[in-house]
């Protein structure tokens, strides 16, 4: 498998402080790729840097062999194919759920083609089969005012699902989530890895092994191991570091 | 040569001025991310209590009491202003909390009002504070160059109350309950921080320093209603220019502000003048958008 | 009578209601007032023209802007221009010689011409807008530090006009107009059709704005005010959007002046500065932000007030100004629109209940209002 991201000797700075140092590692197309690891290890910082919220210091981020995406702003990154979703749910409150899913479907995001083109039978029907994967579509006319937490987050990565993106980063998906609603996050998961190459950044030890496919253990912003979950957990190192410390 | 010091030492006694009008403003607007529109009343509201001490020392004083009123007047304008601050936090800017756009607008209505007491209790026009004797003349530092004793007095007044500032942040316990809750409002109050409190008395904190500004502002002229929308403006350029959560920044921007529009006034005319600073300070803002923060939380919109 | 009730309820849950009643009352008004108040409802409609523009930047988009009355100004004194070319014959006018003013100044010359007086009333202000938009948004200059620039622009407008008095008439502005496309000024039916010209201007523009509203690119706005960064991280560039409206809203604040200045007879750099420009914002607030009628609304209701109130008692204005901002702000933050939606909301619930209860001739024992 070729891999959709490249991030080469990348380090992210704080007035100083190294979050992330001299970080190499790839993510491979169709992959579902976990980051875990500590508080303060560099995770979420790493998110920042490859969808461009911040800027880092050194190194580059190649998306699919070609360009760097820390040269470019967020919703550049976005249009070329990379998704975001956060730790904490964000979708628009003014709008209903049908129409925050509109703004994510559509590809042209242009002020002409918001005021005049419409959304083709096609990205309608998408909307629509998202929605009932995650359940909302009854809900679909209302403000997600009304939603609850597990619902705002669903509608979240619906959101994303339906950007169609080329690879999908995740902060803390089950973050605050009942068992059955992680389980149904995790299926979630591996039904959109069919279609876009999958970052996640998870606490959660059951979810991580359950989903992931390779995993990267983060510490003190460098990389402590690499590989499948299995070889992961038997690594003295990261026992000591971050599994043996009571983690799930 | 005497001509441009004294252009020079003018423009600092502007920005003093701008200073401490900001000071009071900076810290209300680091702490809550409100910006006061009524804060040029406040300063309105301090001058007019030095009016008042003024006309009481007048009526009830002997002659030679007289010249003490100022020294009674300061710390009255900063109590009395700091009470009006008290009461406008716990009444209104509480329940707009998260809502600094809408608290522009209610403290404005604030603001109005605040005036139109004024115009009602004092009448419209513009009155005279005679400033006191000892404050009359200046010193001779050149031939052909006098500074005058009331602008000297006003920036050490300004420096002693940033020092005084700088000190209760910095040095006392509640200081740094203020900081505390300024850098981290949730994790402050997970702290036992009683941030409600901390909110309305840094607030009426604000509000003194606005009032001392309006007592040294009846030195340089006279006073009427209008008196704070002269420079409300002015001063939130300042905050704009000098960012929050530093006493310096706020000292750099009125310096700034206050030394570029003396400066742009002398070489052009007063309009062209302040085209130019707010010119130059947007173009500056180009390079440098200092003053809002960087994203450093985990919500992406707070 | 089920029949009936149904076709009222979808009558009063249809949004275009209130709209609809608001112009057909506009157009009957003249009807029933004076020529006087007449001619104040269609300054008062030109005022309705610029709260449209404020609630598609404000109540939709979230910028706020406290200096718009720089637009309003911009548009009026284009027109103004025109008109005071047209009273002077082409000839210098009055205020020009009296400053000392020898020549006509060369960029007074092509607004003898209607057409391009008319233009530029739209187009000056959005090219205004324009570079002000892109120099702040593409900063991400938002919020509040956003609001307090427009308002040292608005003071920076009004010193400029203040003080080149041979161009623009300095503190006095510019009045003493005589006609309107040959019309004479003073004549009642000339009135009369200038207000009926500003409801048709204030009719385009609402349907142009509910268009806005109403597509995509609306509800782009609307994210935008909710989580701009996120709307950012759904691949919107949120600077576009926000100069967009903005130019958008100084054209129709344009639009505004020039429908104004022809029925009110004076524009001066009195209406251009902070005090107008804020209360501007907050006839939008009481008649209810993010909903386009209740800008219409908002703007005449207020200014009718202050019309009445000032006649007579013109302090208690100012408190009376004062304390609606902080109340509405504080308590009614959806103005009076939102309030009147409550009412709907109630009335569809008790015709609900009615309905079924007609319907089918039963006691319906789930009564839940």
């Amino acid at each position: 498998m070729e891999s959709i991201l490249n991030i080469n000797q990348l380090t992210i700075s704080f007035d100083g402080f190294k979050a992330v140092r001299n970080l190499n590692t790839s993510v491979k197309t169709g992959d579902i790729h976990f980051f875990i690891g500590p508080n303060g290890a560099g995770k979420t910082t790493l998110l920042d840097a490859i969808c461009g919220r911040i800027k880092p210091a050194e190194g580059s981020i190649i998306f699919k062999g070609g360009v760097d995406v820390t040269k470019m702003s967020e919703h550049q990154i976005v249009e070329l194919g990379i998704g975001r979703k956060f730790q904490v749910p964000s979708v628009f409150m003014g709008i209903t759920i049908h129409e925050n899913m509109e703004l994510a479907a559509t590809k042209k995001r242009s002020i002409y083609s918001s005021l005049f083109s419409k959304l083709s039978g096609e990205q309608l029907e998408r909307i629509e089969s998202v929605l009932n994967t995650i359940g909302l579509y009854e809900k679909r006319y209302r403000t997600p005012a009304a939603l609850s937490h597990g619902e705002k987050q669903w509608l979240e990565i619906g959101m994303l699902l339906v950007q169609q993106p080329e690879i999908m980063l995740l902060d803390e998906p089950v973050a605050g989530m009942g068992r059955k609603e992680t389980e149904k996050t995790g299926e979630l998961l591996k039904e959109i890895s069919k279609e876009c190459s999958v970052v996640v950044v998870e606490h959660d030890m059951e979810f991580v092994r359950e989903c992931a496919g390779t995993v990267t253990v983060l510490h003190e912003g460098m990389l402590l191991d690499e590989g499948n979950m299995a070889d992961v957990q038997k690594n003295p190192k990261v026992i000591e570091v971050y599994l043996g410390r009571g983690g799930e | 040569m005497s001509t441009y010091i004294l252009q020079f030492f003018n423009g600092i006694s502007v920005s003093s001025i701008l200073l401490l009008a900001a000071l009071g403003l900076a810290i209300t607007f680091g702490l809550m991310k409100i910006i006061n529109m009524a804060h040029g009343e406040l300063i309105m509201a301090g001058a007019y209590v030095t009016y008042l001490v003024q006309n009481i020392f007048l009526s009830f004083a002997s002659k030679d009491l007289f010249d003490i009123y100022f020294i009674i007047a300061i710390p009255s304008a900063f109590l009395v202003t700091a009470c009006i601050g008290y009461l406008l936090e716990i009444t209104v800017i509480k329940r707009l909390y998260g809502r600094p756009l809408d608290s522009m607008l209610a403290t404005w209505g604030v603001s109005l009002v605040l005036q139109q007491l004024a115009r009602s209790i004092f009448g419209a026009p513009n009155v005279d504070v005679k400033s006191p004797g000892w404050l009359e003349g200046g010193i001779l530092v050149m031939k052909d160059l006098q500074l005058p004793y009331k602008r000297l007095f006003i920036i050490v007044l300004v420096s002693c109350c940033i020092f005084g500032v700088y000190y209760f942040l910095y040095k006392t316990r509640n200081g740094r309950r203020i900081r505390a809750v300024m850098q981290n409002r949730s994790m402050a109050q997970s702290l036992g921080i009683n941030t409600r409190r901390i909110d309305a008395v840094t607030f009426a904190l604000g509000s003194g320093l606005a009032g001392i500004a309006g007592c040294a502002l009846t030195l340089l002229g006279s006073i009427g209603p209008t008196l704070g929308t002269s420079y409300i403006v002015d001063t939130f350029m300042v905050v704009v220019l000098g960012g929050v959560g530093k006493i310096i920044g706020t000292v750099a921007g009125s310096g700034a502000i206050g030394i570029g529009n003396t400066a742009f006034e002398f070489f052009t005319n007063a309009s062209l003048g302040k085209v130019l600073v707010f010119l130059t300070v947007i173009v500056f803002l180009q390079w440098k958008p200092q003053g809002f923060f960087k994203i450093s939380s985990r919500a992406l919109d707070e | 009578m089920t029949q009936f009730i149904s076709k009222l309820r979808t009558g009063i849950a249809h949004k275009n209601t209130a709209v609809i009643i608001t112009f057909v009352l506009l157009s009957i008004m003249p009807l029933f007032l004076s020529d006087f108040r007449t001619n104040l409802l269609g300054k008062f409609v030109a005022y309705a023209i610029l709260a449209l523009g404020i609630d598609l930047i404000w109540g939709y988009t979230g910028i706020l802007s406290l200096g718009h009355g720089v637009y309003f100004g911009l548009g009026a004194y284009c027109m103004a221009m025109y008109l005071k070319l047209e009273a002077s014959g082409g000839k210098l006018p009055d205020f020009m010689s009296w400053s000392g003013q020898e020549t006509m100044p060369w960029f007074w010359k092509p607004f003898e011409a209607a057409p391009f007086a008319i233009l530029m009333s739209l187009l000056l202000p959005a090219l205004l807008a324009l570079v002000i938009g892109y120099l702040t948004f593409k900063n991400r200059i938002r919020g509040v530090y956003f609001s307090i620039l427009t308002q040292a622009l608005s003071i920076i407008f009004v010193v400029l006009f203040v003080g080149q008095q041979a161009y623009t008439g300095g503190t006095n502005g510019i009045t003493n107009f005589k006609s309107i496309f040959g019309f004479s000024l003073s004549d009642t039916s000339t009135k009369l059709g200038l207000f009926y010209v500003s409801v048709s201007m204030l009719l385009l523009a609402y349907l142009f704005c509910n268009f806005i509203i109403k597509s995509r690119a609306g509800k782009v706005l609307v994210a935008i005010r909710d989580g701009e960064n996120r709307a950012r991280f759904s691949g919107y560039n949120p600077a576009v959007y926000k100069t967009f409206v903005y130019c958008i809203s100084a054209a129709l604040a344009g639009l505004a002046g020039a429908v104004f200045v022809p029925q009110v007879g004076i524009i001066s750099p009195a209406e251009m500065g902070i005090v107008p420009s804020v209360e501007m914002v907050i006839w939008v607030a009481i008649g209810g932000r993010g909903t386009l009628v209740g800008a219409i609304i908002g703007a005449i209701l207020v200014n009718s007030l202050k019309s009445g109130i000032s006649e007579s008692f013109p302090s208690i204005w100012s408190y009376f100004i004062g304390i609606a901002f902080i109340v509405v702000v504080m308590f009614m933050p959806l103005g009076l629109a939102g309030s009147i939606t409550q009412v709907k909301q109630k009335i569809k619930q008790v015709l609900a209940w009615k309905e079924r209860k007609y319907g089918e001739g039963i006691p319906d024992t789930s009564e839940t209002l």
